[in-house]
């Protein structure tokens, strides 16, 4: 598979979309099917890819990153999840973790703890979400307790990716308020939590449909302690830090989902040019070569829409509409274009000897995470109201 | 210590290879340059060195315009500097004249030990080691598969097939590798950008000193002068099995001196 011809901007990125697709073919795509039928983690290709410098390509280099626009670090993801989803995901994952530091941090903590966050030895994880409270974030029960020049943490964190394997967790917990008070979302902030604290623990990884090998689970908090040079940005801040790291978090998952839609398309198009029924190659069939050519229109779509969005943030223009709607139509076409693929394959493409059916489970998960297709919709449809 | 890696650019292995039909020399424009896949190990092997016993990697590379970019990877993995012998006189140049400007650019870097990889995957020679020893006048260590120094004495594990031979030398030398050498760690982002700025000096024939006729296909000891694509995949043997498959399977293998 000749694999996608990228639009390098220079000879730098012309080699870095030559690393990464050097990474995926050699590293990557061998070993992706057997660890999801293990569902086994690899934190050795993490590894890899922190040695490669591709778990901190969109940070300044001043800070440790490499300093690469979102529009080349996507493609980068994309080129990874084509191969292996759990690893485009858990590159995007971490590099949303880094977010809050990155960008609300002091810089005291950015010195303390970003040269290790970027320097491809640790993982991080995001803690969000709650057992009760997923769509509706603002909704978080977590608690974090001033003692002294400490904070307290008691509370559960749900569908942590890299749950139990991260090296730090970036936690949202309520500093005052109440989960359903007025005013609730002024009571979260945002904290870094090495995962070593004493406290902190995660539960079994979950059973999941799909991407089995990126492990996701609860992460628990029973009196955790953690000083106060661990809170990121002002007490009660932390809620807009939440949401502005899921706007370019939003945009990793849609370069994830345009990169299993590719894998989709590029599975449907190999089996179709060398099945033969009827005397021919099925590709030739016009019913099937239509349905590959709205399955390869759709995946360009997709692509070109989070490209979009992300030259939007890369320029300091509004994005989370733009990136709402990426997320929106990429995992949308991952979930359509993986279905497609099995149909393409007949009985082939719901038997395991062949991808499709493992992109069809993995593509699923991409319009549940990090603001399900409908909450991407009303982020969109808000903007809408608000700017009619 | 003054390490120098000979790298060279080849046709990509997985891609369809054909030579030219004019002149019988490689089509370099028909399939993807890389990096050749032992010189991958021997880059390895210097920067292993490199890091054990400080000093500095040179990368030398001859070969047409293109080559640049094997170079850059090859900076980009980590090497400190480069030499990029071009010139259209060079084409079709054989083993005994590319040992000849290699070895006369490696009078003007200098060195301590030559690392090369034991063959390229489009010429297959294999050559390159020996001439170049014999034409610096140093020891010559072929297919390493491990190497260790003190600064002025080589010890290498040369590979065979009963196992392997110990051989010693004295610095300055010239040694292969083979792939069981080490595994070659992939280039890094930061070394992509750092490759940028790392010096690269070009060299033309004349620049070394010599002329156009001492080089290329006319001045080649050795021509292709004919050539045949390999012939279709002929249809294989079907074995039908009547109770006997096995022992059918097992003879035609073992007439083949498979088993």
């Amino acid at each position: 598979m000749a694999g996608v011809e990228r639009e390098a901007r220079d000879e730098t990125t012309a080699a870095l979309f030559a690393l990464a697709s050097q990474i995926a073919a050699d590293e990557l795509r061998p070993r992706a099917g057997a660890a999801e039928q293990e569902g086994r983690f690899p934190r050795e290709v993490f590894a890899t890819l922190g040695k490669a410098g591709l778990l901190s390509l969109p940070y300044p280099q001043e800070l440790g990153g490499g300093g690469q626009p979102y529009e080349i670090y996507l493609q980068v993801v994309e080129e990874l999840a084509t191969a292996w989803l759990a690893i485009g995901l858990g590159v995007s994952v971490h590099t949303l973790t880094c977010f809050p530091i990155a960008t609300a941090g002091t810089s005291q903590q950015q010195d303390r703890w970003l040269p290790g966050m970027l320097g491809g030895d640790q993982l991080g994880a995001y803690c969000l979400s709650e057992p009760d409270s997923g769509s509706d974030a603002a909704g978080l029960a977590t608690r974090a307790v001033p003692d002294g020049d400490e904070f307290v943490i008691n509370g559960v964190k749900a569908w942590t990716t890299h749950g139990g394997q991260a090296d730090f967790y970036t936690v949202f917990a309520r500093t005052s308020g109440e989960p359903g008070g007025p005013g609730r979302a002024q009571g979260i902030s945002c904290f870094h939590v090495p995962a070593g604290t004493a406290g902190v623990s995660a539960a079994p990884p979950e059973h999941k449909m799909g991407v089995r090998s990126s492990a996701t689970a609860q992460v628990r908090f029973e009196a955790a302690r953690v000083s106060s040079r661990q809170l990121i940005g002002e007490p009660g801040r932390g809620f807009p830090i939440a949401l502005a790291a899921l706007d370019a978090g939003r945009l990793g998952i849609a370069a994830c989902a345009t990169g299993v839609a590719q894998a989709a398309l590029d599975c449907a198009v190999g089996y179709a040019r060398q099945r033969v029924q009827f005397g021919r190659p099925v590709i030739d069939f016009e019913g099937l070569q239509f349905m590959l050519a709205d399955m390869a229109t759709a995946v360009a779509a997709a692509r070109a829409l989070y490209l979009a969005a992300a030259r939007r943030k890369d320029a300091g223009l509004p994005y989370g509409q733009q990136a709402a709607m990426a997320k929106l139509l990429a995992s949308d076409t991952a979930m359509r274009v993986s279905t497609d693929a099995v149909q393409v394959l007949g009985g082939y493409g719901y038997v395991e000897d062949f991808p499709a059916e493992r992109l069809m489970r993995e593509a699923k998960m991409l319009q549940i995470v990090e603001g399900t297709n409908q909450i991407q919709r009303m982020v969109i449809g808000r903007q809408l109201a608000r700017s009619a | 210590m003054n390490i120098v890696v000979l790298v060279k650019q080849v046709p990509d292995t997985w891609s369809e290879r054909r030579l030219r039909a004019d002149d019988s020399t490689l089509d370099r424009d028909a399939a993807d340059a890389v990096i050749n896949e032992l010189d991958d190990y021997a880059i390895e092997e210097g920067l292993r060195l490199q890091e054990a016993h400080g000093g500095e990697v040179t990368i030398v590379s001859m070969g047409p315009q293109k080559a640049a970019d094997a170079i850059r990877k090859a900076l980009s993995m980590g090497a400190d500097k480069a030499v990029h012998v071009t010139d259209e006189a060079l084409r079709g140049s054989d083993g005994l004249v590319t040992s000849a400007v290699l070895a006369s650019v490696l009078g003007r870097t200098g060195f301590d030990l030559v690392i090369l990889g034991s063959e390229s995957t489009d010429a297959r020679m294999g050559t390159l080691a020996a001439m170049l020893a014999e034409r610096l006048g140093v020891p010559q260590m072929s297919f390493a598969s491990k190497v260790e120094t003190d600064g002025s004495k080589i010890t290498i594990h040369r590979q065979a097939d009963y196992g392997y031979d110990t051989v010693e030398g004295a610095l300055p030398a010239v040694v292969s590798v083979v792939e069981k050498i080490n595994e070659p760690r992939y280039p890094s982002f930061k070394g992509i950008m750092a490759a940028k700025k790392k010096p690269v000096e070009t060299l033309s024939l004349a620049d070394l000193g010599m002329d156009a006729s001492q080089a290329g296909l006319a001045a080649s000891a050795t021509q292709v002068v004919s050539f045949a694509n390999r012939p279709p995949r002929a249809a294989g043997t079907i074995v039908t099995d009547e109770g006997d498959g096995g022992a059918k399977a097992a003879e035609f293998l073992a007439s083949r001196k498979f088993i």
